[in-house]
């Protein structure tokens, strides 16, 4: 389960924020804190997630002690799906 | 005339509980800050700054975040007679040693006496300064005199005169020396008198603001206008902003606001990004400006922003714009409130090829510009040709300026201050041409990139990438293409290596991404590392930066 929503948001971020679709992203690769994704391609993120898996990631989350990597944000979407 | 300190002894005395700033921060209750409370905040400072014993007239640079420390130690300079300089504070996407580094270079530069700072942050600055510098203390913000109430007798600020210089505003290079711009107490007043003219500045206004204040859309439209012309001002922080855009639209709603700045990025992001359920019971109606200024503006950012928001109250006129620099304090030029901005359409052909703005003959492809409007009533503009002889109304040239608001100096640089004037006019290195009266300003003179209202230079990106192992100096070349979703431009950098093996150049794009952003905090949008002989050289050697553009877009079609 978490496995499937990763490889959804790691083709995300390759393809449409990075815009390398070759570039794999690491599940534990430091996506926010190394500087990968900028605030502004955030937003785009967070209206992915929501329009993708129904759950919602407030304004005040989009920050590394939130999420920082692809396994805590599909944990995130996990916990809040089952809700 | 007068100096900011008697400006403000002048509010106290009128309207002391008049509200200056609501400063805001995200999942935190406004902070309303009347004028008397202002003064007392930043005589706390003014007193400190007197402890310390920085003199008036020496220079301190701020380096804080958005917040009550950042806007009192402003004012506490002023009322202290010193010379603030806000720099920018450290954010994850820098690498600290870069950001030590032009610290470093901006002290042997500006010289400074002080630089206040959290106790956190204040091993960071220290890392900066070397033994024999002009720094003479790190003030942290937790070892200040108390708050009181100033005795203006005492004050060192209110025995400035009109001509000394009132602050210093960095522009915003991406590395490398930074020129601060030195604006008198005179020439301050001077801009605010002709741009609230020009704006209809009024008691009913309420500013709103996300902008950041090291930058002059900020500093003088977000900041010090509202403050020194008692117009209550809505203060929150771009990383704020550009996490939660629907906060800008909340605000006005709130507060009733009337005017707002923004770059032409702003318009698309906000209209992209923004649902309808943040929007709910939302009344745009006060809103009677939302100026365009600090990068080129279009016009279909514009109506992409008025589709978005018009049923909830947004007028068609509030979408204006202004053309700006901190040269000149802020405004240039500013389009009239009562109507949208003219757009002309011209022929996309005689633009390109013999510089001039005309009607498209019959059925040519034609292209819309958006005017910035008439110059401000202070301010007096030209168009010149490359030997400074002026053109005719619809030539595309160099845009001076003149005015009784233009910087003294850029700030212990004459070599630079010598390089931008001459006879009195100021050459901004834009393009642009006039017509009817009204400035379209059409590209820049330099290959300057703009990205979200941030000036980049594409040597300092290309110089970046020759750090990363693999690439090799002189093959690289950085270059911005406009993107018409976001309303700005998208950084792009190619780079080549030895290997023509697809998953090496992977991981040197990866490496180049970082090192870049690292060291620059801008983001790229597309790193392109490719084999050897994929970059066009001139005769001479040199890097073609727009004959690789070309070639770029061209591939960049073929892959869809």
């Amino acid at each position: 389960m978490a496995e499937s929503i990763m490889i959804v948001l790691a083709d995300y971020v390759s393809v449409k924020i990075l815009k390398q679709p070759n570039r794999k992203i690491r599940p534990e690769e430091a996506i926010i804190s190394s500087g990968l994704i900028d605030s502004f391609s955030l937003v785009d993120l967070a209206l992915f997630v929501e329009d993708t898996f129904g759950v919602r990631i407030d304004d005040s989350e989009l920050n590394a002690q939130t999420f920082d990597n692809l396994t805590q944000l599909a944990s995130i979407i996990q916990t809040r799906q089952k809700k | 005339m007068t100096i900011f300190s008697e400006r403000l002894q002048s509010h106290l005395g009128r309207t002391p509980e008049r509200v200056a700033v609501y400063l805001q921060h995200s999942g935190q209750p406004d902070l309303p800050i009347p004028y008397h409370q202002l003064l007392r905040g930043a005589n706390a400072y003014a007193r400190t700054f007197a402890r310390e014993k920085l003199q008036p007239g020496e220079v301190v640079i701020l380096i804080l975040q958005h917040g009550e420390n950042l806007v009192y130690s402003f004012w506490g300079a002023v009322l202290h007679g010193a010379i603030p300089s806000i720099m920018p504070f450290l954010t994850e996407k820098l690498s600290p040693e870069r950001y030590r580094a032009d610290l470093a270079a901006l002290i042997s530069v500006t010289k400074p006496a002080a630089v206040v700072t959290y106790p956190e942050f204040e091993a960071e600055v220290r890392g900066a300064l070397k033994d024999g510098d002009s720094v003479r203390a790190v003030i942290v913000t937790n070892k200040l005199e108390p708050q009181a109430d100033p005795d203006f007798n005492m004050l060192a600020g209110m025995k400035r005169s009109e001509n000394d210089i009132a602050l210093l505003q960095h522009s915003s290079g991406t590395t490398g020396l930074q020129k601060g711009v030195a604006l008198s107490h005179r020439a301050v007043f001077n801009q605010l008198d002709a741009y609230s003219q020009a704006l209809n500045l009024n008691n009913g206004d309420v500013i709103v603001s996300w902008l950041p204040l090291y930058h002059d859309m900020g500093l003088i439209a977000g900041f010090l206008m509202p403050i020194l012309s008692g117009v209550p001002l809505v203060l929150s922080s771009p990383f704020d902003w550009v996490r939660a855009p629907y906060k800008l639209m909340q605000s006005i709603s709130q507060y009733k606001g009337t005017l707002s700045w923004l770059p032409n990025f702003a318009y698309n992001f906000c209209a992209q990004k923004i649902r309808d359920r943040s929007l709910e019971g939302m009344d745009l109606s006060s809103w009677r400006a939302v100026i365009n200024c600090s990068e080129p503006v279009r016009w279909e950012s514009h109506h992409a922003f008025h589709e978005r928001f018009k049923s909830y109250g947004l007028k068609l006129e509030a979408l204006q714009c202004s053309y700006a620099m901190a040269e000149n304090v802020f405004g240039v030029t500013q389009t009239d409130l009562s109507r949208p901005p003219k757009v002309e359409e011209i022929d996309r052909e005689s633009f390109m090829t013999e510089r001039v703005a005309r009607p498209p003959a019959n059925g040519r492809p034609a292209m819309k510009m958006m005017s910035s409007g008439k110059p401000l009533s202070n301010t007096r503009i030209r168009i010149l040709d490359e030997h400074g002889k002026d053109v005719r109304d619809g030539k595309i040239g160099e845009i001076a300026l003149q005015s009784d608001c233009m910087l003294t100096g850029y700030y212990n640089r004459p070599d630079a201050t010598e390089k931008a004037l001459h006879d009195g006019w100021y050459l901004t290195g834009d393009y642009g041409y006039i017509s009817e009266g009204e400035v379209f300003v059409s590209g820049r003179k330099k290959d300057m990139i703009i990205v979200g209202g941030k000036n980049v230079y594409p040597q300092d990106l290309e110089s970046l990438t020759y750090e990363v192992p693999g690439v090799h100096a002189g093959r690289s070349v950085a270059f911005g293409i406009f993107n018409d979703e976001a309303g700005t431009e998208d950084v792009v950098i190619i780079a080549e290596v030895d290997s023509e093996d697809s998953l090496e150049h992977e991981k040197v794009a990866d490496l180049i991404r970082q090192h870049v952003t690292k060291n620059s905090a801008i983001a790229l949008r597309h790193v392109k590392v490719v084999g050897p002989k994929w970059i066009l050289k001139t005769s001479s050697g040199k890097t073609a930066r727009s004959a690789n553009k070309e070639k770029f877009l061209k591939e960049l079609e073929l892959q869809g």
